[in-house]
């Protein structure tokens, strides 16, 4: 079960949350002009990366707020959340999902690999 | 390939089973083949089959990352059924079922398909609503469908508790539904297809495609270029994957789903029982232990894990529906990686890339039509025309509308 | 009974107090802190099952949890536990159990024929068999193959006990309280972190209960002693015996059993959980399971009397049994030679079987000086003895361990200890996402590298001497307690204890024996499925060599010991087969949980009436005075119909139906989702939401919406009021009331953040009395005196505020049934007075209070659609004859562009319509599909029967469905063919009106 970091709440169990699909998806201005394939796809196509997703969830049984994450779908390691409307937040090409961005960067200031987990 | 029978396990018994054959080859792969097809499932292997014995191509390779079933076909609660709404759905699952029906024989393999009946419970009014119309369309289509009472599942289903949180009002019945051995489909065919000259290639991952003017030429694998003159991808959770590596999207997402087992008893259940309300579905496996699952998770994952919720929320309804298994253990749980489409039908389609063909989006339900689904494949792949079967699942219908969409049959109720 | 296998003044059991106990319908004794396996062996019972597939006779293999052969059926009728570990079941007075999977008898079991035929039935058989005829797999093969197969049979009646789940939090979860664990709780208990220490056992300290240690110059019982006791005494530490941590989910998100109640046996239940499934989040873990001994393959290794050599010194120094009077010990470890020397002090006649030619050290010493023979460079090449063992073969190996020297020569012994090597319990490492590595000194997998903040300790970690493992303990505590905030990670200092030193082990993963392999003699390592090395062979041979193919093939591994004992041995030998190294071979993925747990403890309290909680309007305790039979709508139980003494349901249904229509009626909507809507850019949101027009709705009057998905597909529908300018109150179905509210937000942060919109859900704010027919408002008058109900004057589809029957009401001029209606909204509080008001004061002028069904049947009569029922995701509003309703001057609301899309457009799409038996008696199925020509399937459908009643009012059946074309079919004569295949009904289609056609009603 994820433990999920609501920007408003803080960490709360999954539980507490609905998962909203990918992020980023803005309704098109004026659907009229846009083509079937167009409009098909923006209906039912979605990115379903395996490796960094950015993603909506909803703290439905909190504080009822949408906002954006973004997940490693194969670890599912969180690498940050964001309030609606924000920008994306930057991720380094080289993040495997195997640590937490806290994690990726005190490992990147040590200058040592990702492996700050690795058993002591 | 040596036959496999009471008299050929006799024999080999007497040489102390010495002198058994490998199942299947582990062949290096040639340089090119007429068709690449792209993961080790049942689905794929039941396609290479079909293509080998119905379509006369067997310059074949079925090329798998890991192990064969190793997938979703060896992590499933292994339900066949065909009791489906649609007309489309109920002709294609319906001609998986009569496939099923021969397989051990086709196969020479014993999959242990067993029809012992499947039930679907209907807890509230419009549960009822919903079977009802499923169980008259089924009929009218020509598959078998009863309505059954309450009574009449208590009788199948003796310790059932009827008068649960959302009492037990009828139930729909399919005496042909019933449960396979998953690993044994997968290995059956890989024996099958093996026998026939496909090229069965395990741990060889596919990494890239190679395109040219629109038109796929093969493929680039961890074991070096492969090349094709036709390629079929059924890679379930992987197809978006596959789809990026190709050069175009699909409308799939994929979801964890999981299951369980308990420890194995002496026979209790005979039948295959889902509950649509009380979301849990559940049989006995021939080793004994009741095979357990439920609904998925609803977040993109590749992990092959769910959240311990799912589990939760799949043993509360078992415990509530047969109070009799609240001492029963559970001894095994596991994740699988499903591909949904938002209709929770199939995509089996032609692509953006020519001779690139795709049979994903079977999402939690894909086990009971594998050779269905790799019959009409087959066909459309050596046809490069899609079976008349196939047809209503291609990908044009997230455009055109032509959605068959077996999820809002079981709208909420109101 | 007499305890023959007892030692004199060994052991932990409390010898003041005696439990009597039935095995297998005879009566024995034991003392409290006894297992039902070691107080088995304390009377000499050795033959304990039979195994699952050759029906061998099977002894106690273990003494912990990963014991695969003594698994029995505890108990009988409700409280019966099929295939429950002796090993770890606590003995408590009466307690009652017996041997499993055999017939008539264990001694005399019919099934051990299939161990004469073994050699048929080799792994995987019947994929290979059973295929001819067809027609006899399932009436014959397969109902052979489960009655066969499966263990314990399970419980027939309800379970008894209750349990119960608890939720909690911590800074260090510690699974595991050997001297690892301890030390590890005790350094970050002393650091201030909030620690769970958990341990499968009764009591706390793991080996060191086998063992004969010293800690600080005194007995280990006392370090133990110690510990547990500063823990006790540190607020922010939990304690958790017979606890056992079943799993290792992601972001440290562990569960755990803990029993609370069974080592006491069956309870009345009082209240108190028989176990409780404990579900923790913890900032940190540290795993200290501990190690499994690995079992030696050798020839017949199964026979009862066969034991690990760790269990028989648990045994020995824990229980005070002795497992047998002659004991032979094999091994190729130092480690074994302990259980030797305690076997031999505790007056066992005691030889050892070592597979290095020339064994060194203090612990051989030791041996010898005891006056223990050791035959070096030897493997054992045979057992005796079916039902217990009496003797075995004993034959010199070669240099590569593969064949024999010298022939082999035999020893009596009615007990083998084996010791194997140990295998760390990595399990919950592994659930973590945990990847292992091979260490080739120690010979097993450790844990390597986690994404997950864990660290692993002691044995569990590949140390298994005790310095190393308080060090480590000690060490892990600190930091991890420093990880989670608390001290400066600086470890305590570890106690002082004897150091052991153990010579190089030789490991030989198959003992030869004088045959051939799979020759006659077995050689299992799935004790258990019954999987020998030979299978293994053949299942490499038939090409299923990667590990996931072998223990599928095999089943080895799939047991409910999951292979703890016999895993590693499996993948070595198919990498000696395979010529490959076992970390090449790869590890099978080890799944939760850990051990076996009942589902009634994972589903804790959630049960019964717990189990999904009901959803009732504040006027139910009048709808059950009243005698109303119930409708499951969601969670909420509405009221289905009121019968009448002695009424069925159609009767009360069709009573109430022509009541309602000939005076007046009375319905509990309080269900109906209610949502308010405020804000300045209220209407501009509903413009999008819905497909009509709400920019132009007067203040004080209420509009019908149908509410569309982007796929342009009816999900809800409702009637919208402006209460003001920038103030909405919306309504929607009672199933759908969480779907719209969660709908409206999303679109709102996520798509329309600026706009100024603010939804509430209010649905349980409101009660709603819906008063409907000719004399609603006669009733209306006397319950109102501030609002005038003159229809003339508060005309339809407006609203009005006042005093209602007491309360203070919103009135809804708007109707659900066609007649004259009010809809009452009082503040929930009043909901049941103004009900029961309104059923009095109504009793005059004929008021009937009526059900779902009765509503069902009045807006049926009118063509009124309920979504989700004459609607299911697929249908659009022209589908509906509804085009009315979508707006032509907007050119943007939620779906409004699917519906261009090419098979959304086209003409012959199913369309609602109404439906009209021949036989007016007739009431067709609800799903019933229509046809143009009746005959044998498969037929062509034309569509199906949304809604379909009995209408007083109309005189007749009435029905509606969704027909492909159907507008323009309207007056087409179809069939609709039943389930029996036989009874076909002749329908007309006509508009889907059946009273009141030209709505003259509406108005009184």
């Amino acid at each position: 079960m994820l433990m999920i970091t609501c920007p408003w709440c803080g960490e709360r169990e999954q539980i507490e949350f609905s998962a909203g699909g990918q992020a980023h998806i803005a309704r098109p201005e004026d659907p009229a002009k846009l083509s079937d394939e167009e409009w098909g796809a923006y209906i039912y196509v979605r990115d379903n990366p395996k490796g960094v997703h950015f993603e909506r969830w909803v703290h439905s049984h909190g504080c009822g707020k949408w906002f954006n994450a973004v997940r490693h779908t194969v670890t599912d390691v969180f690498w940050d959340v964001y309030t609606m409307g924000e920008e994306k937040p930057w991720v380094p090409e080289d993040w495997d999902g195997l640590t937490t961005r806290a994690q990726y960067e005190t490992a990147k200031t040590a200058g040592q690999t990702a492996e700050g987990g690795e058993q002591k | 390939m040596t036959k496999y029978s009471i008299f050929s396990l006799i024999r080999n018994a007497l040489s102390y089973h010495e002198n058994w054959q490998k199942a299947w080859r582990s062949p290096d792969p040639k340089p090119e083949y007429d068709v690449i097809i792209v993961g080790g499932g049942g689905h794929g292997l039941a396609t290479a089959y079909y293509l080998a014995k119905e379509c006369g191509i067997t310059n074949v390779a079925v090329i798998e990352k890991g192990w064969l079933g190793g997938g979703n076909t060896g992590r499933n609660t292994t339900i066949v059924r065909s009791n489906y709404l649609w007309d489309e759905s109920a002709a294609l699952y319906d001609h998986a079922v009569k496939l099923w029906e021969t397989m051990s024989q086709d196969l020479n393999y014993n999959v242990m398909f067993s029809q012992r009946g499947l039930l679907h419970l209907a807890h509230n009014v419009h549960d009822m609503q919903e079977i009802g119309r499923r169980g008259h369309a089924i009929k009218l289509n020509g598959i078998d469908s009863e309505f059954i009472s309450p009574a009449q599942v208590k009788e199948m289903v003796p310790f059932i508790n009827l008068e649960c949180r959302y009492p037990v009002m009828g139930a729909l019945l399919q005496r042909r539904g019933g449960t396979a051995r998953h690993d044994a489909v997968a290995w059956g065919y890989a024996r099958a297809i093996d026998a026939m000259g496909v090229d069965v290639i395990q741990n060889c991952e596919v990494t890239g495609f190679k395109v040219e003017g629109g038109v796929v030429k093969g493929v680039e694998t961890s074991r070096g270029y492969i090349g094709a003159k036709k390629v079929g991808v059924v890679t379930a959770g992987h197809t978006s994957v596959m789809a990026e590596m190709a050069g175009f999207r699909m409308p799939l997402e994929s979801f964890p789903l999981q299951a369980f087992v308990s420890e194995p008893l002496k026979p209790v259940i005979d039948c295959v029982i889902m509950s649509n309300a009380i979301h849990a579905y559940i049989s006995q496996s021939d080793k004994g232990e009741l095979v357990i699952g439920g609904s998925g998770d609803p977040y993109v994952s590749y992990s092959q894990r769910g959240s311990f919720d799912q589990i939760e929320h799949v043993a509360g309804p078992v415990v509530e529906l047969y109070p009799i298994f609240s001492r029963v253990r559970m001894m095994r749980q596991w994740g699988g990686i499903t591909d949904v489409t938002v209709d929770r039908s199939p995509i089996i389609t032609k692509t953006p890339v020519e001779n690139l063909y795709f049979n994903c989006g079977w999402g939690t339900g894909g086990f009971k039509a594998t050779p269905g689904s790799g019959h009409v494949f087959a066909h459309s792949i050596a046809k490069g025309e899609m079976h008349p079967i196939a047809a209503p699942f291609s990908m044009d219908r997230f455009y055109t509308g032509a959605l068959i969409d077996e999820a809002a049959a079981a709208a909420v109720a109101h | 009974m007499s305890q023959s296998h007892r030692i004199e003044g060994k052991g932990r059991i409390d010898r003041s107090r005696t439990l009597s106990f039935t095995w297998n319908g005879a009566r024995y004794m034991g003392h409290p802190g006894d297992t039902l396996a070691s107080a088995l062996l304390a009377n000499g019972v050795r033959l304990v099952g039979r195994s699952f597939k050759y029906h061998r006779p099977r002894g106690i293999m273990t003494a912990g949890s990963e014991e695969p052969n003594a698994v029995v059926q505890l108990e009988e009728g409700a409280r019966t536990e099929p295939n429950t570990r002796a090993t770890v079941t606590e003995l408590y007075e009466g307690l009652t159990a017996r041997p499993q999977n055999c017939w008539p008898s264990v001694e005399f079991d019919i099934g051990a024929i299939n161990s004469k035929l073994s050699r048929f039935f080799p792994a995987g058989f019947y994929y290979k068999t059973f295929m001819w005829p067809r027609k006899l797999w399932e009436p014959v093969y397969e109902k052979v193959i489960r009655k066969a197969a499966g263990m314990g049979e399970s419980p027939m009646e309800w379970d008894p006990d209750s349990y119960a789940q608890h939720f909690e939090h911590c800074d260090v979860l510690i699974a595991g309280g050997g001297p690892a664990g301890l030390a590890a709780a005790l350094a970050a208990g002393r650091a201030g972190a909030r620690v769970i220490l958990a341990d499968e056992g009764p009591e706390f300290g793991g080996s060191l209960l086998s063992d004969v240690l010293e800690v600080d110059g005194e007995p280990a019982d006392a370090w133990i002693e110690k510990t547990v006791a500063e823990l006790q005494a540190m607020e922010e530490v939990t304690l958790l015996p017979r606890t056992t941590v079943t799993a290792y989910y992601d972001h440290n998100f562990l569960t755990a059993c803990e029993r609370v109640t069974d080592h006491l046996g069956p309870q009345v239940d009082d209240g108190v959980p028989r176990q409780r499934f404990w579900k923790i989040r913890a900032r940190q873990t540290i795993l200290a399971q501990g190690s499994i001994e690995r079992p030696l393959l050798f020839a017949d290794n199964d026979r009862p009397g066969v034991m690990l050599a760790s269990a028989a010194r648990t045994y020995i120094n824990r229980y005070g049994v002795l497992p047998g009077r002659e004991i032979v010990v094999f091994t190729g470890h130092d480690s074994a030679y302990k259980t030797a020397l305690d076997a031999k002090a505790a007056g066992a006649k005691v030889e050892i079987v070592d597979l290095r030619p020339d064994p060194k050290g203090p612990l051989i010493d030791k041996a010898r000086a005891a006056g223990i023979e050791i035959h070096a460079g030897c493997g054992i090449t045979g057992t005796r003895g079916t039902k217990a063992l009496h003797g075995c073969d004993v034959a010199e190996l070669s240099e590569d361990g593969k064949s024999l020297k010298g022939a082999p020569y035999s020893l009596g012994c009615d007990c083998i200890a084996v010791g194997g090597g140990w295998n760390p319990t990595v399990h919950l490492f592994s659930q973590a996402r945990g990847k292992l590595k091979w260490d080739d000194d120690k010979q097993c997998f450790v844990p390597h590298f986690c994404q997950q903040p864990t660290r692993s300790v002691g044995a569990g970690n590949g140390t298994f001497d005790l310095a190393g493992c308080l060090a480590e303990g000690l060490a892990a505590g600190a930091a991890a307690a420093k990880d989670a905030g608390f001290g400066d990670g600086a470890a305590p200092e570890a106690p002082a204890v004897e150091i052991e030193e153990e010579g190089p082990a030789r490991q030989v993963w198959i003992v030869p024996s004088d045959k051939p392999l799979g020759h006659g003699k077995k050689h299992f390592h799935d004790h258990q499925n019954d999987v020998t090395a030979a299978d293994i062979h053949l299942a490499a041979r038939e090409g299923y060599i990667s590990v996931e193919h072998l223990k599928r093939y095999t089943t080895t591994g799939m047991g409910t010991d999951q292979g703890k004992t016999s895993n590693v041995n499996a993948l070595a030998v198919m990498a000696e087969i395979r010529g490959a190294q076992i970390p090449e071979v790869g590890t099978t993925t080890f799944r939760p949980p850990y051990v076996p747990t009942p589902f009634g403890a994972v589903t804790g309290q959630n049960r019964r009436a717990l189990f999904l909680q009901e959803r009732t309007t504040p006027m139910h305790p009048a709808h059950v005075a009243n005698g109303a039979v119930f409708e499951d709508v969601g969670d909420w139980k509405r009221p289905w119909y009121f019968p009448k003494d002695g009424e069925d349901m159609e009767e009360a249904v069709q009573r109430e139906c022509r009541q309602a229509r000939e005076t007046c009626g009375l319905l509990d909507a309080s269900t109906l989702g209610k949502i308010d809507i405020q804000g300045p850019d209220a209407a501009w949101f509903l413009n999008m939401i819905y497909t009509n027009k709400w920019d132009q709705l007067k203040v004080g009057s209420a509009r019908y919406g149908l509410m569309l998905n982007e796929h342009g597909m009816v999900f809800d529908d409702g009637v919208t009021t402006r209460l003001a300018e920038d103030h909405f109150h919306m309504t929607t179905t009672t199933g759908g009331a969480a779907r719209v509210m969660g709908w409206l937000e999303e679109w709102l942060q996520t798509e329309w953040p600026d706009r100024r919109v603010y939804c509430t859900s209010v649905t349980e704010q409101w009660a709603v009395c819906t008063i409907t027919g000719p004399n609603a408002k006669a009733l209306m008058a006397e319950l109102t005196d501030d609002i005038d109900v003159d229809p003339a004057t508060f005309p339809f589809l407006t609203f009005r505020e006042g005093t209602v029957a007491g309360a203070p009401a919103r009135v809804f001029r708007i109707s659900f049934t066609g007649d004259l209606a009010y809809e009452i909204n009082v503040p929930a509080r009043f909901g049941l007075s103004v009900w029961t008001t309104i059923l009095e004061r109504g009793y005059r002028h004929g008021l009937v209070q009526y059900g779902t069904e009765t509503m069902h049947v009045l807006r049926a009569e009118k063509g009124f659609i309920i979504a989700g029922q004459d609607t299911d995701g697929t249908v659009t509003p022209m589908d509906l004859g509804m085009d009315w309703i979508v707006s032509k001057k907007k050119d943007d609301f939620l779906g409004r562009r699917s519906h261009f899309r090419s098979d959304t457009a086209r003409e012959g799409r199913k369309q609602l319509v109404g439906i009209l038996t021949e036989d007016p008696n007739v009431v067709l199925p609800e799903g019933a599909h229509l046809v143009e020509k009746p005959g044998r399937p498969p037929i062509p459908m034309l569509g199906h029967v949304t809604s379909s009643y009995r209408s007083p009012n109309v005189g007749r059946s009435i029905a509606m469905g969704l027909i492909k074309d159907g507008r323009n079919r309207i007056g087409e004569t179809l069939y609709a063919p039943m389930m029996d295949g036989e009874t076909v009904h002749r329908v007309t289609l006509c508009e889907p009106v059946f009273f009141d056609k030209e709505g003259s009603r509406t108005n009184g």
